[in-house]
């Protein structure tokens, strides 16, 4: 893989802690991530990953800290010091989500072609011929057939659900993509084509990703690097394969010890 | 002279049933709601004594605009002899004791429910709508939080997800009423369940317009020539229904028409559905294909015997 | 020829923390370099630390003490404390490891799998499987397997695949961690060829070759690593 373009970081993140009340969320965070780059951070449940995610995300914010993203001009800008209708169109353009819950990352209740044609609407799009083309276009680059465009995403299964959600995500060429345990609660042969799939769009796209898991079988496969969390914190960072196969701290080498072998 | 006349008499307190307090209120979100166009405006919807559903919104907007010198119209559903029509009529007779009216040029003050008159307003009028759902993201939006937020930031791509799907599903925009328009190039509201043919009225309109919803508390407005323009795509444009035939009875075309049906042989008309502008047209001596009709003169006359009747 | 790998005090150990913090050391004090066109052997028993090495060459394995200095083009980068990003760039570019063990990826075929890392380095696409195919061809690889995901393969099928993918793209220094164990003698031929013709574009080269004869054939230098041993300098 082809992978670093640029030298500038995508995102910056500087000193970030969450706090809920006098409990830590995550506290500490600090890490650059470089266009292209799959980053992931594993660590057991609690362990602050996910509060880490929402507040790279947005989603959440962050108790103190700064966390800087480069604009499409090349401009770097505090996330936070952002008006909400910046972050929302950064969003539903430059960014993307993909949730472990695909409901929570799709509209059940209209069809697919919608779900993947909602964000160029929200950006302007105004020809439906156009909308629909494009959605269908990706709808095949996520294995989905054509003849289910008109289809409410309740009738597809969890892969397919997972799918839709990835096509909605990346039809406005985002640049960087958040997953929070994208291949949690499928079947593994579901599992084994999603994150397939996930590999080749991150690879043809160059996006940079930073992805949740607790699966470091998911990590190793996808990401560059990696971030193990426990308590809040970053315990170990660096390459995915030397974290993996040359673990430091004791409970890395536990996290890595874990693993079933199959 | 009844109880209710009485009351008003001893110095006018409770005019058009609310009192100052409230009516004052409502002015107060009638003129934000001027001021930002399409904006939804809150307010303290009353309970009125009539159930929601059958106009209490626009009930307290005529109540609060109304002065003695007006003169109200009350439509449903285009006719003014239909039974929301009349009691809302009976209503204002009673509490305000203005002047009511059949006729659209002559009115100040019209209440309306679905429809816009065919005849063209003026600045000097006002026209009131009954609005049931204010919220025009709530089909796919469940969360009010996050529709305001919408509006508030412009965020508006779920509304063309609604006419995508719509075409999607039946080959065109099937979207026949509660049209969805873009107003002043800033707010998308629901000009409340009016059929889209009159979507084109609304836009540049010289009368100031104003949209009461009672249950759901908010009022909206826009007031007189502002540009509103109903949502489409550029491969799918806005269009109105067209009808194939005139009026049966007046013989009008490019009006807004409603099936009547006339017997049990399927012996069917259509008419048009502004029955003031109807009967307007005939008395001036336009003649329908269907005037000479038996079943259709009594349902022509129907009109007529109301009006005398108010006489 | 030009220096193009140079270990200087190299050093690892590892601490078992889940073994109530017990400290294996590996290796210790290792220096040695290569230069364009060598191919050099490490020797020595199992366990004496062969496969460490080439790893944290590889930046695959942390190195504790010392200096890994690789050369790319004018500059020198020491992989021992070089950021990730200018590992994965090294390994892109600079640095390339066969080992035997194919970590199979679900659905890309084996052509797929050969091709990547010459696709990678710029090479167009019809162009990368061409030469994929002819590699697996000279690895005696059936070509009825070419499409499929290697995943199902036997043991050897998959080894030599993953030969294959080691010796496709050009890294101008090249790491073997025991290619040829279990091959037969035909395919392990093919491996002796494919080594000199990377000798020949200059390749310098650091192998881990336990095969008498293969190792007789391609090395220009044995190192023992018995020397290096941890336990030795303490």
């Amino acid at each position: 893989m082809n992978v670093f373009k640029a030298d500038d970081p995508l995102l910056q993140v500087h000193n970030v802690p969450r706090y809920y009340g006098d409990r830590i969320g995550c506290t500490d965070v600090s890490f650059d991530l470089w266009p292209g780059e799959v980053l992931a951070i594993v660590g057991e449940s609690g362990s602050g990953k996910t509060t880490l995610l929402n507040c790279l995300s947005t989603r959440l914010a962050p108790t103190a800290g700064a966390i800087e993203y480069r604009m499409r001009d090349g401009s770097m800008r505090n996330l936070y010091q952002l008006s909400e209708a910046a972050r929302r169109l950064l969003m539903r353009t430059d960014w993307g989500f993909v949730h472990q819950n695909a409901a929570d990352g799709l509209r059940m209740n209209v069809s697919a072609g919608a779900n993947v044609g909602e964000r160029l609407m929200a950006v302007g799009d105004r020809h439906y011929g156009k909308i629909r083309e494009t959605a269908d276009d990706w709808l095949g680059r996520v294995e989905i057939a054509s003849d289910r465009i008109d289809d409410d995403p309740r009738s597809f299964s969890g892969g397919m659900r997972q799918r839709l959600q990835i096509a909605r995500n990346l039809v406005t060429h985002p640049r960087l993509v958040f997953m929070d345990e994208p291949t949690g609660g499928l079947d593994v042969s579901v599992q084994a084509r999603l994150l397939d799939l996930l590999r080749r769009l991150v690879a043809d796209l160059g996006l940079s990703v930073v992805i949740v898991t607790h699966d470091l079988a998911v990590a190793r496969l996808l990401s560059h690097r990696i971030m193990v969390m426990r308590h809040g914190r970053v315990i170990e960072a660096g390459l995915t394969d030397q974290v993996l196969d040359d673990p430091r701290e004791p409970y890395s080498q536990l996290l890595v010890s874990s693993i079933l072998q199959v | 002279m009844n109880a209710t006349a009485q009351i008003f008499d001893q110095g006018e307190y409770n005019f058009a049933y609310l009192d100052e307090q409230t009516k004052r209120m409502i002015r107060r979100a009638i003129l934000k709601g001027i001021a930002i166009p399409g904006y939804q405006v809150p307010f303290a919807s009353r309970e009125m004594p009539m159930p929601y559903g059958w106009g209490t919104g626009g009930v307290q907007v005529t109540a609060s605009i109304l002065g003695k010198d007006d003169c109200l119209k009350m439509i449903d559903q285009g006719s003014d002899d239909t039974t929301n029509a009349v009691s809302l009529r009976g209503f204002f007779e009673k509490t305000a004791n203005v002047r009511t009216t059949y006729e659209t040029s002559e009115a100040t003050v019209i209440q309306t429910r679905h429809r816009i008159p065919e005849k063209e307003l003026r600045e000097d009028q006002v026209l009131v709508f009954q609005v049931p759902i204010p919220e025009p993201l709530r089909f796919l939006e469940p969360r009010e939080t996050e529709t305001r937020k919408m509006h508030a930031l412009e965020d508006y791509g779920l509304m063309h997800v609604k006419l995508y799907e719509d075409i999607a599903k039946n080959g065109h925009i099937a979207t026949t009423y509660a049209y969805p328009v873009m107003v002043n190039d800033r707010y998308v509201m629901d000009p409340s369940p009016t059929p889209k043919f009159d979507n084109p009225k609304i836009d540049e309109m010289a009368a100031l317009q104003l949209y009461g919803a009672g249950r759901e508390k908010r009022i909206y407005a826009i007031p007189p020539y502002t540009k509103v323009k109903s949502l489409d795509f550029e491969d799918y444009p806005f269009e109105v229904q067209k009808f194939d035939k005139p009026c049966g009875l007046c013989g009008a075309e490019h009006v807004y028409l409603d099936e009547v049906i006339l017997d049990d042989k399927g012996g069917r008309m259509f008419v048009c559905s502004d029955s003031d502008y109807c009967e307007e047209r005939r008395a001036a001596g336009h003649v329908g294909p269907m005037a000479a009709n038996p079943a259709a003169q009594q349902i022509g006359g129907h009109g007529t015997n109301a009006e005398e009747a108010s006489r | 020829m030009p220096v193009r790998l140079y270990l200087n005090s190299v050093g690892k150990s590892f601490t078992m923390h889940l073994q109530g913090g017990t400290v294996i050391p590996v290796v210790e004090n290792v220096e040695f370099s290569v230069e364009a066109g060598e191919c050099v052997v490490l020797g020595g028993p199992s366990g004496a630390g062969k496969s460490s090495i080439l790893k944290m060459i590889y930046g695959n394995y942390r190195c504790d003490q010392g200096q890994i200095l690789v050369t790319v083009g004018d500059e020198i980068i020491n992989v021992a404390d070089a950021e990730p990003r200018q590992v994965l760039r090294l390994r892109d570019n600079t640095i390339g490891y066969v080992s035997q063990f194919l970590r199979t990826i679900p659905r890309v075929s084996a052509e797929e799998v050969v091709a990547e890392p010459l696709i990678a380095q710029g090479t167009s696409e019809a162009e990368g499987l061409d030469t994929a195919r002819s590699l697996l061809s000279r690895l005696n690889v059936p070509e009825r397997l070419w499409k499929l995901p290697p995943a199902t393969f036997s043991g050897g099928e998959q080894q030599r695949v993953n030969i294959a993918r080691g010796f496709i793209a050009h890294y101008p220094i090249l790491l073997l961690d025991e290619p040829t164990a279990s091959l037969d003698a035909a395919n392990r031929a093919v491996v002796v060829r494919l080594v000199e013709e990377k000798k020949a574009k200059g390749v310098a080269m650091v192998g881990i070759l336990h095969d008498e004869d293969v190792r007789q054939e391609i090395a220009d230098r044995i190192i023992d690593v018995t020397g290096f041993s941890a336990d030795v300098a303490a």
